[in-house]
C-alpha cells in the first residue's frame, strides 16, 4: 500500500470523508479517492446506480468489490444521476488505474450547487488522511 | 524431526501429476457403470416433453478413477497432515464412524418409513438430541439445522417467533465486532438489523455498552463463546442477566464449542439457544465444504419452537410427534443430515463423558503452541486463550513480509495455513487451532516451520514473497477470476 | 484411559503443562468463572470401544429400515450406486478437507467442485448452477429469496403440488420477513398446477413449480412461464428426480429462469434423508444474486489453470447483514460425490439409467390398473404416479409393511382433495420380475 505521501490528490476536486470525490464544475463527476482505490486493492465489480435516480448528501448510490471487501459509496452532495461510466462494467480496474479520470463513477446534477462548498479541499482531505492513518 | 524432513525443508513433497477437466477425457459412447437391465417392455415420454438429456462426457471406468484419485492427491486434508484452521476444528475424523454411517440399515432408510420400520434411526435422532442438550447444558435440542449457519438462522427464527407471541416490535440484535459472518447474516434473514457491539479492551464483551445498547426494539444477542480470538466471555452471565431483564433472547454460536466441552454449563451462562458444528467438535468429516450439521440446543423457554416433526418416545416406542404447535416449522427436506449425525453420535459414545478430555488436551495444545511462538509473532491479546491463538503479521511486516505470505510459504513446509485475516478486528490476523488430535512431536514441528518462516522473513523475504512452489498450482490470479467469472467450462468438440 | 484418537502420553501432558507454565490442565480453564462451570459430571453413555460400538449400531441399524422392500420416491429416489463412486468421494483428500479457503492446496476440491457446476448447468440447461445447497428443500427457499432481490417484489406463487415438506421449508423462512406473502396455487383435478389463480396476483417475483410434481406429473412449464413472464416475474422450475431430465426437456429450454432441485439420486445414499444435495442454476444474468460457494477458473502465477472460491463479495464473511445469503458450509462432498456418478454414468448412461426407470414405472403402473387402480389423470409421468386405489388396498398395504414392504405412499394426508390416491416409485433398482413379484403379493 502507499504512503501517504504517494497519494495523489488533485487540487480541483472536492473530497468527502468518506473518499469520494466531486467535480465542482460540470459534468459534476464523482468517483474515489487515489487513497480508497489503494485500500481496496484490485477492485472487481462495481455496482451502479441507474441514470435517473435521486440521492440525498450522503446517500448510498453503489458499491465496490474487490477479493475481500465490499464497500459502499457515498453521494458527497444531493443529487441526481444523470450518467454512469459504462466503460466500469468491463473493467473495473480502471478505478486503480486512473481514478480521478477514467475512474469517475456517476455524473451528477446536484440537488444544490451550494452543497460542494461542505466538502474538503485537496489540502484538508490529505490533512483528514493524515489523522485517519 | 527426520532426517527427510530435514532434507527437504520441514514436510516433504513428493511427484505431482497433471490431470485435465472431465470433458477433455473419454469418448462418446464409453461407460463407466453396468446399463440396468429392466427387463420389462420399453415406454417412451410424449414428443413434446422428450429432450436430449445432458450431454454429459461419456469416460470407462478406469478413467473415472484415475480422474479422481490424481485430483485428490491435489488435496490437503485432515488426513494429510496438521490443519490449524483457526475456527474450524480440524480433528481426526475417525474411520470407524464412515464405516458405521454405511452400513446399509441406515443407508438404505428410506425417509419416508412408517415408525415401525425405523426405530433404529428414531433411537439415534432422540438419543443424539439428549447427548447435545445433556452436553451444551439446555434442556432440549433439534437435529434439522443442515450446518452451522443454518443452526443460526434456526434461532432466529425461533427468536422471531418468540418475540412475535409476545408482541413483536423487535427488529435489532446485538452482535460482537468479531462475530462470523454467518451471524449478522442469519439475522437479517429473518429481518433483524445487526447492532455492532465493540470488544472491551481485553477481547471480551462488557456489560457496559449491552446496557447501553439492549433496549425495546432490540431481541436479543448472539455471541460466540469462546469468541473467535479464542478468549472466553467471561462477562456473559451478566449479560444474559441484562438482556433478559430487557426481554432479550441469548444465542450462542457453538462454533468454537471444542474449548468447552463438559466444563461450562450453556444453561447456567444464560443461553436460550445454541447450534452445535458436528463437522467441527463431533468430528465429523468436512467433506471440503459439508455436508456438516448444525443442530440446535434450546433452554426450556424456546424448546415449544424448536422445528418438527419432532421425535418422542412413549411407551417404550420412537414415535413422530408431527405438529408441535408453537414449532417454527420444517427447515429440511426429511430429518435433518441423518448420517452425519450418525457420526457424531458415534464419536459422542466412544467418548463419553471424557468427552471434556478432548476439550483438556485442545486447550492444552493451543496454548503450548501459543507459549512457543509468541517470541517470535506479534500476540495482540495477553489473556490466556483457550482452544485456539490469534497472532498477527506485525513484526514481519516491518521486513514487508504478510500474513498471507507467511500462510502460502507454509504450504510449501507441508502444512495447511491458520485462518488468516479473520478476525476482521485484528489487522493481520492468523488464528492458529491445532486441535487435541495432534501430537506433542506434530505441533513441534508445526512450531519449527513457524520459527523457520520468521527468520526467513527476516533474511530472505523474498522466499516467502515467491511462495509456493512446492504445491501443484502457485499462487492463484483472484481478481481475474472475479472480474470475468467463468464458472463453468466448455466441454466443447466431441461431447454435443 | 486412554483413548485412541488423543496422541498424549502421560509425559507428553507433563512437559506440555511446563512449557506453558502451569499445573494442571484445568489450570488452563482459570479464566471461567465459576458460575459459567458446569457442576455436576456429564451424563453420557460410554466410553465404547471401536468393537462395542460397532455392535450397538449394528443393532440399531437393523431396525433402521435399510432392508425393506420400498415403493416411494417422495424425494427420496432409490438409485443403483456404483462401486467406484464411494471408493473415490471417500478418499480422505477429498473427505477431511475444509472449504477450499487456500487454493493452492485445495485444487481437487476446486476443480471437482467446477467441473461439478459445469455438469448441474448442463443437466438443467441454464448458464450457471452454485456449488450446492444443503438439499431439495433449501434450494427452493433460496431460489424464492433470490427472485425476491432480483424482481424487488415480495408475492411469490408456489404450486400445491410442490413437494410439501419443501413448501414448509419456504414457509419458515419466509414467515419472520414482513411483507412477504406466498400464495399457493390449487392442485387441479388433470393433477397439474392450476395456474388461473396467477392472475389475480399482483405483482409476482417468481412462480414456483415442481416438475414431475409430487404426484409425478410433468407440468406444463413452458406455458406457466409464459403466464409468469407476462406477469413481470421468473420462473423457478424444480425437481425431485433429476434423472427425469435424463429424458424430458430440461428447465432452461422450457423457459426456466431459476431451477433447483433436490440431487440425492445422483450417487448418494437416501440415509434417511439426509444428507441430501441441494441444486440452484440461474440464468447468466442473475449470477450475482445466487446463494453460496462459486468455483470459477482463473490462472496461477506460473500461468497455469487453475480454480478458486470467486465473486465472494456475495457471501456472509465478506458482506455480512447484506449477503445473499448466509450459507457458508454447503454440500460439498454430497455435491463431489454427484460429480463422480454423473462422470461414471456419462451422458449415455445417465439416459440409459433414466429409459430405465420410465419403462419400470410404466409397467409397474400398468400392473396396477390391471388389479383394480385407477388413473387420476392421464398425464405423463417418470418413475414416479399417483393412483386412486381400490378399496382393498389399504389393508394389503398394511399386511405388506409386516413382511417389510413399502407398497406405496398414502396421500390423504398431503392431498385431501385426491380421496383414496397413493404415490408409488419405482427405479432401476428393481427389475420385471421384482414388479411381478410384488402385484402378486397385493393382489386381494
Amino acid at each position: 500500500m502507499k504512503e501517504l505521501s504517494e497519494i495523489v490528490i488533485p487540487g480541483e476536486l472536492r473530497y468527502a470523508r468518506d473518499h469520494e470525490w466531486l467535480a465542482s464544475a460540470p459534468p459534476h463527476r464523482v468517483g474515489v479517492s487515489d487513497f480508497a482505490q489503494d485500500q481496496l486493492g484490485d477492485i472487481t465489480y462495481v455496482e451502479l446506480p441507474a441514470a435517473g435516480a435521486v440521492f440525498a448528501a450522503g446517500g448510498e448510490f453503489g458499491s465496490l468489490e474487490s477479493i475481500k471487501s465490499v464497500s459502499a459509496l457515498y453521494l458527497p452532495v444531493a443529487g441526481k444521476v444523470t450518467a454512469i461510466n459504462e466503460a466500469l462494467r468491463d473493467d473495473p480496474g480502471l478505478i486503480n488505474r486512473d481514478p480521478y479520470g477514467g475512474g469517475w463513477i456517476v455524473e451528477i446534477a446536484p440537488t444544490d450547487p451550494g452543497q460542494a462548498a461542505s466538502l474538503m479541499d485537496a489540502e484538508g482531505y490529505r490533512r483528514h488522511l493524515g489523522e485517519t492513518a | 524431526m527426520s532426517e527427510n524432513q530435514r532434507a527437504a525443508g520441514i514436510g516433504a513433497s513428493g511427484l505431482v501429476l497433471e490431470e485435465p477437466l472431465l470433458w477433455e477425457r473419454g469418448r462418446p459412447g464409453r461407460s463407466g457403470m453396468s446399463p440396468p437391465r429392466p427387463g420389462v417392455p420399453a415406454a417412451a415420454l410424449p414428443p413434446e416433453l422428450a429432450g436430449s438429456g445432458p450431454d454429459w462426457p461419456d469416460l470407462s471406468e478406469p478413467e473415472v478413477v484415475r480422474h479422481y484419485t490424481r485430483l485428490s492427491s491435489w488435496n490437503f486434508g485432515v488426513d494429510t497432515g496438521l490443519y490449524p484452521l483457526g475456527s474450524c476444528t480440524m480433528k481426526y475424523n475417525p474411520k470407524i464412524n464412515e464405516k458405521l454411517a454405511a452400513l446399509p440399515g441406515f443407508a438404505g432408510a428410506h425417509p419416508l418409513l412408517p415408525e415401525e420400520a425405523v426405530q433404529g434411526a428414531l433411537r439415534l435422532i432422540y438419543e443424539l438430541e439428549g447427548f447435545l442438550a445433556e452436553i451444551a447444558g439446555l434442556s432440549a435440542a433439534s437435529l434439522q439445522p443442515a450446518a452451522g449457519a443454518h443452526g443460526e438462522l434456526c434461532g432466529m427464527l425461533m427468536f422471531s417467533a418468540w418475540h412475535r407471541r409476545r408482541g413483536g416490535g423487535r427488529d435489532k440484535i446485538l452482535i460482537p465486532d468479531t462475530a462470523h459472518g454467518t451471524n449478522p447474516a442469519s439475522a437479517a434473514m429473518c429481518g433483524f438489523r445487526e447492532v455492532k457491539l465493540p470488544l472491551g479492551p481485553d477481547g471480551i464483551l462488557e456489560a457496559g455498552p449491552v446496557a447501553e445498547l439492549m433496549d425495546g426494539q432490540t431481541a436479543g444477542i448472539m455471541v460466540t463463546n469462546p469468541n473467535t480470538l479464542g478468549l472466553f466471555e467471561s462477562n456473559l452471565p451478566a449479560i444474559s442477566r441484562l438482556v433478559h431483564e430487557r426481554g432479550g433472547l441469548v444465542y450462542a454460536d457453538g462454533a468454537n464449542l471444542n474449548a468447552i466441552m463438559g466444563r461450562v454449563d450453556l444453561g447456567k451462562m444464560g443461553v436460550d439457544a445454541a447450534h452445535f458444528n458436528l463437522h467441527k467438535s463431533m468430528s465429523t468429516p468436512h467433506g471440503g465444504g459439508g455436508p456438516g450439521a448444525g443442530p440446535v440446543a434450546v433452554g426450556k423457554e424456546l424448546a415449544p419452537f424448536l422445528p418438527g416433526p419432532r421425535v418422542a418416545l412413549r411407551d417404550g416406542r420412537y414415535v413422530w410427534n408431527r405438529d408441535p404447535p408453537l414449532s417454527i416449522g420444517r427447515l429440511h427436506s426429511f430429518h435433518g443430515q441423518f448420517a452425519v449425525c450418525l457420526r457424531a453420535y458415534a464419536y459422542i459414545l466412544s467418548l463419553g463423558p471424557e468427552i471434556r478430555t478432548a476439550s483438556g488436551l485442545a486447550v492444552l495444545n493451543a496454548n503450548y503452541v501459543r507459549e512457543k511462538l509468541r517470541t517470535a509473532f506479534d500476540l495482540p491479546f495477553g489473556r490466556r486463550s483457550l482452544h485456539e491463538c490469534v497472532f498477527t503479521d506485525a513484526r514481519q511486516k516491518k521486513h514487508g513480509v504478510t500474513t498471507l505470505d507467511l500462510a502460502k510459504r507454509l504450504i510449501d513446509l507441508g502444512y495447511h495455513p491458520p485462518t488468516i485475516y479473520f478476525p476482521l478486528a485484528v489487522s493481520g490476523a492468523m488464528m492458529i487451532e491445532p486441535t487435541e488430535t495432534e501430537s506433542r512431536e506434530d505441533l513441534d514441528a508445526f512450531v519449527a516451520a513457524m520459527l523457520r518462516m520468521a527468520d526467513e522473513a527476516e533474511r530472505e523475504p523474498e522466499v516467502l514473497h515467491r511462495a509456493p512452489i512446492r504445491s501443484l498450482a502457485g499462487r492463484l490470479d483472484e481478481t481475474a477470476a472475479a472480474r470475468r467469472p467463468r464458472l463453468t467450462g466448455d466441454m466443447g468438440v466431441g461431447h454435443a | 484411559m486412554t483413548f485412541r484418537y488423543f496422541p498424549h502420553t502421560a509425559d507428553d501432558i507433563r512437559e506440555m503443562l511446563a512449557a506453558v507454565g502451569v499445573d494442571a490442565i484445568d489450570d488452563l480453564f482459570a479464566d471461567i468463572p465459576p458460575e459459567c462451570r458446569r457442576d455436576r459430571p456429564l451424563e453420557l453413555p460410554g466410553p465404547l470401544d471401536e468393537w462395542e460400538l460397532t455392535r450397538r449400531l449394528e443393532e440399531m441399524a437393523a431396525a433402521a429400515g435399510g432392508d425393506w422392500r420400498v415403493f416411494v420416491g417422495g424425494g427420496s429416489q432409490p438409485h443403483r450406486i456404483p462401486a467406484l463412486v464411494p471408493a473415490l468421494a471417500g478418499r480422505s483428500e477429498f473427505l477431511t478437507a475444509y472449504t477450499p479457503y487456500q487454493p493452492e492446496i485445495s485444487q481437487g476440491t476446486l476443480q471437482a467442485i467446477f467441473e461439478f457446476q459445469t455438469l448441474v448447468a448442463r443437466l438443467t440447461g441454464l448458464a450457471a448452477a452454485n456449488a450446492s445447497l444443503y438439499d431439495g428443500a433449501t434450494a427452493l427457499a433460496e431460489a424464492a429469496l433470490m427472485a425476491i432481490r432480483i424482481r424487488s417484489r415480495r408475492q411469490i406463487a408456489v404450486s400445491g403440488l410442490v413437494h410439501p415438506h419443501w413448501r414448509e421449508v419456504l414457509d419458515a423462512y419466509l414467515r419472520p420477513l414482513e411483507g412477504t406473502r406466498i400464495v399457493t396455487l390449487p392442485p387441479g383435478a388433470d393433477g397439474r398446477t392450476n395456474l388461473s389463480p396467477l392472475g389475480e396476483l399482483p405483482e409476482p417475483a417468481v412462480l414456483i413449480l415442481q416438475s414431475p410434481n409430487f404426484l409425478g406429473f410433468f407440468e406444463d412449464l413452458r406455458t406457466a412461464g409464459e403466464a409468469i413472464h407476462a406477469a413481470g416475474g421468473l420462473l423457478a422450475a424444480g425437481f425431485s428426480e433429476p434423472f427425469a431430465l435424463g429424458l424430458a426437456k430440461n428447465p432452461g429450454e422450457l423457459g426456466a429462469d431459476l431451477a433447483f432441485g433436490e440431487g440425492q439420486s445422483l450417487g448418494i445414499p437416501q440415509s434417511f434423508g439426509g444428507p441430501g444435495l441441494g441444486l440452484l442454476a440461474a440464468r447468466a444474468e442473475f449470477l450475482r444474486q445466487l446463494p453460496g460457494r462459486l468455483v470459477g477458473e482463473t490462472i496461477d502465477n506460473r500461468g497455469r489453470r487453475g480454480f478458486v472460491l470467486t465473486l465472494a463479495a456475495r457471501e456472509q464473511h465478506i458482506r455480512r447483514a447484506r449477503a445473499v445469503s448466509n450459507i457458508c458450509s454447503n454440500a460439498g462432498h454430497a455435491a463431489l460425490t454427484a460429480a463422480v456418478f454423473m462422470a461414471a454414468c456419462g451422458g449415455s448412461g445417465f439416459r440409459k439409467i433414466a429409459q430405465a426407470n420410465l419403462d419400470l414405472a410404466e409397467y409397474f403402473k400398468a400392473g396396477l390398473l390391471r388389479i383394480g387402480f385407477e388413473k387420476i389423470s392421464g398425464l405423463p409421468t417418470f418413475n414416479e404416479f399417483a393412483l386412486r386405489a381400490p378399496a382393498w388396498f389399504p389393508a394389503r398395504h398394511a399386511a405388506l409393511r409386516k413382511r417389510r414392504v413399502l407398497a406405496g405412499l398414502s396421500l390423504a394426508e398431503y392431498y385431501p382433495e385426491y380421496p383414496g390416491a397413493w404415490l408409488f416409485g419405482v427405479g432401476e433398482t428393481r427389475d420385471g420380475a421384482d414388479i411381478d413379484r410384488l402385484l402378486e403379493e397385493l393382489k386381494p
